[in-house]
């Protein structure tokens, strides 16, 4: 039953299985008419399920949708659409070679034949301006950036007359500015009475345009609230379930003995470029030393050259004493070293292989994952289940496929992986990098959690307020060089916001201060 | 419920107007009994493809199907050299499958096979003397070895330069068989053959046992043998992980510590040994005497049998039998006038449509009844375009 006059959407009890997952489970979810309602939940908690559902692309499994008031079943996006409902996806769905103008009529009913594209494209650049959407309607989709094909999507949307308009994590692809700009075209739509589903893992954007918020945890409605009601903080607990705290316990580490040390080191990049040049730095047991700077600037090639994957041209690379310079990969794990490497699917897992197989990647050599020439799988399915509970990996099993992992817990189960060997040295690169709060978490205490019972961490990490959370020190790197290492009592935003841009070394900015 | 309004494919009656329309879906995922479904349409599909080209050609289907499914399945001799040709199938294409799971393209078995008979056979001529049971696993040896060795150049190449090993591999094909050749008319080849390019008949201590008084020999447990073998190894131990690691993800395997390049040669190697024993299997089994063809292309039908088979060694043994019938097949409708090439035509169909219908079977087609008024109001442009002024 419609509830409410205002609702232009109703969602009723809301289910929806897959194999293996309760991706919803019995939500209520009502939009107001002209209201923008934020959609806020961790990666995996059903976000785009439920959307996806309203859009007509899945099925539910149990539950009722209402439009205006009218119960519907929404049987294909057509559906959706010629109920008003419109859907940005997370990954477009646009034609490459098609223009701006084409692409938005592409699969329409009406006309069939006989297209007026001039008139098509009068229309698509008087709706763009009309919502500050700036699009050229004769350009090609392979021409445009990220954000103008994502302004496409929209003005599709609305050409097709859609009265909600969702979107799936929109600012995921954009930059700050044009993030920006997004929130203004929000603004704009809602005056013309549209409403807008607004889904994101991010707490300032919802602060910043939603009206309403609901939050999803788990598949299930952990609270839809009006935003003047709540504070950020007060969302951020409703969204993971518990307030985190990770606060670095202090710890005097700079006494402890050195386990790694970088001296003078050179290493090329990929197109034979100098990548790292002359880098010297130390990290010492039971400290992070954090690594700053804008990603590109020698940060991959630093991981390389210390994990064994890329050869240094001079200097040396040591790790207790001992030089690793140039060793193998192997034998340089074999010396205690783990790696959370930067593109965790590429390079850290085997996608299409089991959890399990994925779990010895590493270990499978070692004494107590084989015997003799055979790996001993009954050890390793052990292992498989002990790091899935002990860190709260959400699997299907580990007998499936380590591609069905969302980003967040094929995070956690790579990291369980590198710290169960008892690593002396730990190197990871973005550990949190598009990972939910949640997610992002949970790394983070194990990271500190390691830094306590004396592993040296060198992390590397675009994110300054994590750097500054987790980090003893932190070295700043631009263009292959390390710009300075400060200490906790010596650095500020500002202070390494300069370095990283490379502007100034230490000694020129205190020489300014 | 009072305002339900159903906008879906699912209502009872059709209202006027209704037209149908057909939407191809990608496929979340395939039932279970898909697996069966897919090869069963795509044989069916594959003979019918053959029954059009039969009848084209003049010939009636009907007939010609069943004298071959008659002569291969429904007599001793057509099952006993059903289970003949399967023998060389089955040891290359278990063989080319375990390179291919580390997707290392060795086109090369029929070379390898080749390679393999010659050493088997230079083996057999040259230590006359050996008794029964140090000559066979002499031979293996030396087939293996040189099966090896032949997919070792192939390789090499690619370990260390990264040069594509399909080139390499089939350049080594004509190579080897242009060796075969020369020994055959040139210094092993038989006085008494009246100038044809067979080498003298080996020892009889050179020859494969056979069962009974049947033309099957050991060769056969050898190749069943072989992929129960490599599928344990795949499966359980260490190095075949590392096969299935580096096949998966190269980069993650460098990540671990594996020695890709090493592991490029030795599977090689072994793939390269597997097929150099179904080439002695040929010439110590069948033939007892080396001659210029020594495989009717066994090699490269072992490639499509290890593709059809996904690559499982039990898929590969059922594969194997199944073209091993139809080789047997193709030589029985010779004799009604009609070309054995039928047969290989029916393999290549057999791949097309394997791989075509597992294409499709990804995708759902789904048939709809939509309506052209939407029951919900439907803004136009213009509608839109009013609203924002
Ligand atoms: N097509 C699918 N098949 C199987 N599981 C899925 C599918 N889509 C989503 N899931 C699972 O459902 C859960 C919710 O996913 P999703 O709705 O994408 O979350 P969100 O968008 O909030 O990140 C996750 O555990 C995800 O793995
Ligand atoms: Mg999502």
């Amino acid at each position: 039953m419609p509830q409410e006059e205002n609702n232009i959407i109703e969602m009723h009890g809301i289910t929806k299985r897959f194999p293996g997952v309760l991706a919803n489970e019995n939500i209520d979810f009502c939009v107001n008419c002209g209201e923008i309602h934020a959609l806020l939940g961790e990666n995996g908690a059903g976000k785009s399920t439920l959307m996806n559902i309203l859009s007509g692309l899945y099925k539910p499994d149990e539950g009722e949708i209402f439009v205006k008031g009218k119960r519907i079943q929404i049987g294909s996006p057509r559906h959706a659409i010629e109920a008003g409902i419109g859907m940005v996806h997370q990954h477009f769905r646009l034609v490459e070679n098609f223009s701006v103008a084409e692409n938005i009529t592409l699969g329409m009913s009406t006309p069939r034949f006989g297209l007026d594209m001039t008139a098509i494209e009068d229309e698509v650049s008087d709706l763009s301006k009309k919502y500050g959407l700036q699009l050229d309607p004769q350009a090609q989709i392979w021409q445009l950036s990220v954000g103008e094909q994502q302004r496409v999507e929209i003005v599709k949307m609305l050409y097709r007359g859609a009265d909600v308009l969702i979107l799936d994590e929109p600012t995921a692809v954009l930059t700050p500015q044009e993030a920006r700009e997004l929130f203004d075209t929000l603004d704009r739509m809602k005056a013309t009475g549209r409403s807008i589903i607004f889904i994101t893992h991010k707490l300032d954007e919802v602060m910043h345009v939603a009206d309403r918020v609901t939050v999803l945890r788990g598949g299930r409605v952990a609270a839809t609230v009006n935003k003047e009601d709540v504070t950020s903080r007060e969302l951020a607990s409703l969204m993971v379930g518990k307030e985190h705290s990770t606060v670095l316990p202090d710890k005097d580490t700079l006494q402890s003995e050195p386990v790694l040390t970088l001296s003078d080191v050179t290493a090329y990049g990929d197109r034979g470029t100098i990548a790292l040049d002359g880098v010297s730095l130390q990290v010492r047991a039971g400290e992070i030393l954090g690594i700053a700077g804008v990603a590109g600037n020698g940060q991959r090639e630093l991981t390389e050259t210390i994990t064994g994957l890329r050869r240094i041209h001079s200097g040396t690379i040591s790790l207790h004493g001992q030089d690793i310079s140039n060793k193998t990969p192997l034998e340089i794990i074999d010396s205690g070293v783990s790696y959370v490497p930067e593109d965790r699917y590429g390079t850290g897992m085997a996608p299409n292989l089991s959890i399990v197989d994925n779990i010895i990647l590493k270990s499978y050599r070692t004494r107590v994952m084989s015997k003799g020439p055979f790996i001993d799988y009954d050890a390793a399915k052990r292992q498989a289940k002990e790091l899935v509970e002990r860190f709260q990996v959400k699997t299907a099993g580990i007998h499936s496929e380590a591609r069905l992992l969302s980003g967040g817990n094929a995070q956690k189960l790579l990291l369980g992986r590198e710290i169960s060997s008892d690593p002396k040295l730990l190197v990871a690169a973005y550990p949190t990098r598009g990972l939910d709060i949640g997610a992002a978490e949970a790394i983070r205490s194990i990271l500190i959690n390691q830094r306590n019972q004396g592993v040296a961490i060198l992390l590397i990490s675009e994110d300054l307020d994590e750097l500054i959370r987790l980090s003893d020190r932190i070295a700043i790197m631009f263009a292959g060089k390390i710009m300075g290492t400060l200490n906790r009592d010596e650095w500020s935003i500002e202070h390494i916001g300069l370095l990283m841009a490379g502007v100034l070394d230490v000694q020129d900015e205190e020489a300014l201060t | 419920m009072k305002h339900e309004t159903t906008v879906t494919d699912e209502s009872a009656q059709r209202p006027q107007g209704r037209k149908w329309r057909i939407r191809v879906e990608r496929r979340l995922s395939a039932p279970a009994w898909w697996n069966v479904l897919v090869p069963v349409v795509s044989v069916a599909l594959a003979l019918l493809f053959g029954a059009i080209f039969l009848k084209m050609s003049g010939y009636s289907p009907v007939k010609v199907y069943t004298i071959m499914f008659k002569d291969t399945f429904g007599t001793r001799y057509g099952i006993t050299e059903t289970l003949v040709k399967a023998t060389p199938l089955l040891l290359s294409a278990v063989g080319v499958s375990i390179a291919f799971r580390m997707q290392l393209w060795n086109i090369g078995a029929e070379g390898q096979i080749y390679v393999g008979a010659l050493a088997a056979s230079w083996v057999a001529l040259t230590f006359t003397n050996l008794p029964a049971y140090i000559m066979i696993p002499a031979m293996m040896i030396a087939a293996a070895f040189a099966g090896g060795l032949w997919a070792f150049l192939g390789s090499a190449p690619r370990a260390i330069w990264g040069v594509n090993e399909i080139i390499t591999t089939l350049m080594l094909n004509y190579i080897a068989i242009f060796c075969v050749e020369y020994f055959v008319y040139g210094p092993w080849r038989d006085p008494s053959s009246f100038l044809f390019p067979l080498s003298p008949v080996f020892p009889k201590t050179a020859w494969l046992p056979c069962f009974g008084r049947t033309r099957i020999h050991l060769g056969l447990i050898f190749g069943i043998v072989s992929a129960l073998a490599v599928g344990l190894l795949l499966s359980k131990t260490k190095w075949g992980y590392e096969i299935r690691v580096i096949g998966e993800n190269p980069d993650a395997a460098r990540y671990s510590g594996m020695d890709i390049s090493r592991n490029i040669i030795l599977v090689m190697l072994l793939s390269g040994a597997i097929s150099g024993i179904a080439g002695m299997c040929e010439v110590s089994g069948i033939i007892h005497r080396l001659q210029a063809q020594v495989s009717a292309g066994y090699g490269y039908t072992a490639i499509i049998i290890a593709w059809l088979a996904k690559l499982h060694p039990i898929g590969i043994i059922i594969v194997s039998l199944l073209f091993g019938g139809l080789l047997v097949a193709g030589y029985s409708v010779q004799i009604y006038g009609i070309p054995a090439d039928i047969a290989t035509m029916l393999q290549g169909s057999l791949l097309f449509f394997v791989l075509g219908v597992e294409a499709l079977a990804r995708y759902r087609i789904r048939i709809i009844r939509s309506s052209p008024e939407p029951v919900q109001a439907q803004h136009t442009a213009d509608d839109v375009a009013r609203e924002i002024t």
